[in-house]
């Protein structure tokens, strides 16, 4: 399987995605900058965690005018799968790729922390691998996680099973607990909590890498 | 010609950081003050050649596109006299 990982100016998980699907898991893994235009025929682009152009006017608002943004739209209007983790998720949020946004956390401070999530819906390419229920510990690192979206269209996310993840207990005030959403063709997801950086026993947990596992066997089940 | 444009939270969306601000001057004792809502204020300088009207139909373009996010913000566009 072949990952993309987008390199923004101010992006700081992209090493991590990059170990997670290329050292860890044995899949081929490049990075592109922000100013690339080619996908380079991959079938997975992951939108890495950071402050991209240093979080300037809102969180994700000045990255979505980058050149590699109008390709990515182009991809997952396609149906191409992509992965946005923290920063990648506000990305996404505000170039419309995802509905709602993430504002300041409730209690107005960065959070740094490991957190309990579990899998709301095993129909999508980046769940489908995940035990039913199973608590899974990852990180979250923080200050604009509160996801945020008006009634109407929190009860068509979860009437359209589109809700990816929960928190167990809700860090920083996000609506009716979500820590991830999927889009309506289910083939891009936003994600505040970082699986890239739960991979390795070594960092204090595995649990991110299922969902890395769901995206390849979603990608080797669709060839 | 000089424009100002005000971007604020909408009514409804909860706003943690002007809370705390008016907690913050509530204890420094000014118990009058009732509410306080943060956002953001742009100057923005823009060629003469154009018209207030053309102007500001440009502001409110690049408000609703850039300078405010519609699922959180409302924004105002002001010529500055």
């Amino acid at each position: 399987m072949r990952f993309v990982v987008v390199v923004f100016p101010g992006s700081n998980c992209d090493h991590d995605a990059w170990y997670a699907t290329s050292r860890n898991l044995g899949h081929e893994a490049q990075y592109l900058w922000h100013h690339d235009t080619d996908l380079k025929g991959s079938d997975c682009v992951i939108l890495p965690g950071g402050f991209s152009y240093g979080d300037y006017l809102r969180c994700g608002a000045i990255a979505k005018f980058s050149p590699i943004m109008a390709a990515v739209k182009r991809f997952a209007a396609d149906g191409g799968l992509v992965f946005g983790i923290c920063n990648g998720f506000q990305i996404l949020t505000e170039c419309g790729l995802l509905p709602g946004v993430l504002v300041r956390n409730r209690g107005l401070r960065f959070i740094c922390k490991d957190v309990l999530l579990t899998a709301a819906t095993r129909n999508s390419p980046f769940t489908n691998e995940i035990p039913a229920g199973a608590k899974m510990r990852m990180p979250i690192a923080h200050g604009e996680g509160c996801y945020t979206a008006d009634e109407r269209t929190l009860d068509e996310l979860e009437a359209d099973d589109r809700i990816a993840f929960r928190y167990v207990e809700n860090p920083n005030g996000s609506m009716r607990d979500i820590a991830g959403v999927l889009s309506a063709g289910r083939n891009v997801l936003g994600m505040m909590p970082h699986p890239e950086r739960a991979t390795e026993p070594l960092v204090g947990s595995t649990d991110g890498l299922a969902v890395f596992r769901s995206l390849v066997s979603a990608c080797s089940a669709a060839k | 010609m000089r424009i100002h444009v005000y971007v604020t939270p909408k009514k409804t969306v909860l706003d943690p950081q002007g809370q705390t601000i008016r907690r913050a001057l509530n204890s420094m004792g000014h118990p009058e003050i009732e509410n306080v809502r943060q956002g953001k204020f742009f100057e923005v300088e823009v060629s003469d050649k154009l018209s207030p009207e053309q102007a500001t139909e440009v502001l409110k373009k690049i408000s609703e596109e850039v300078l405010s996010n519609p699922v959180i913000e409302e924004y105002r566009v002001e010529i500055a006299r």
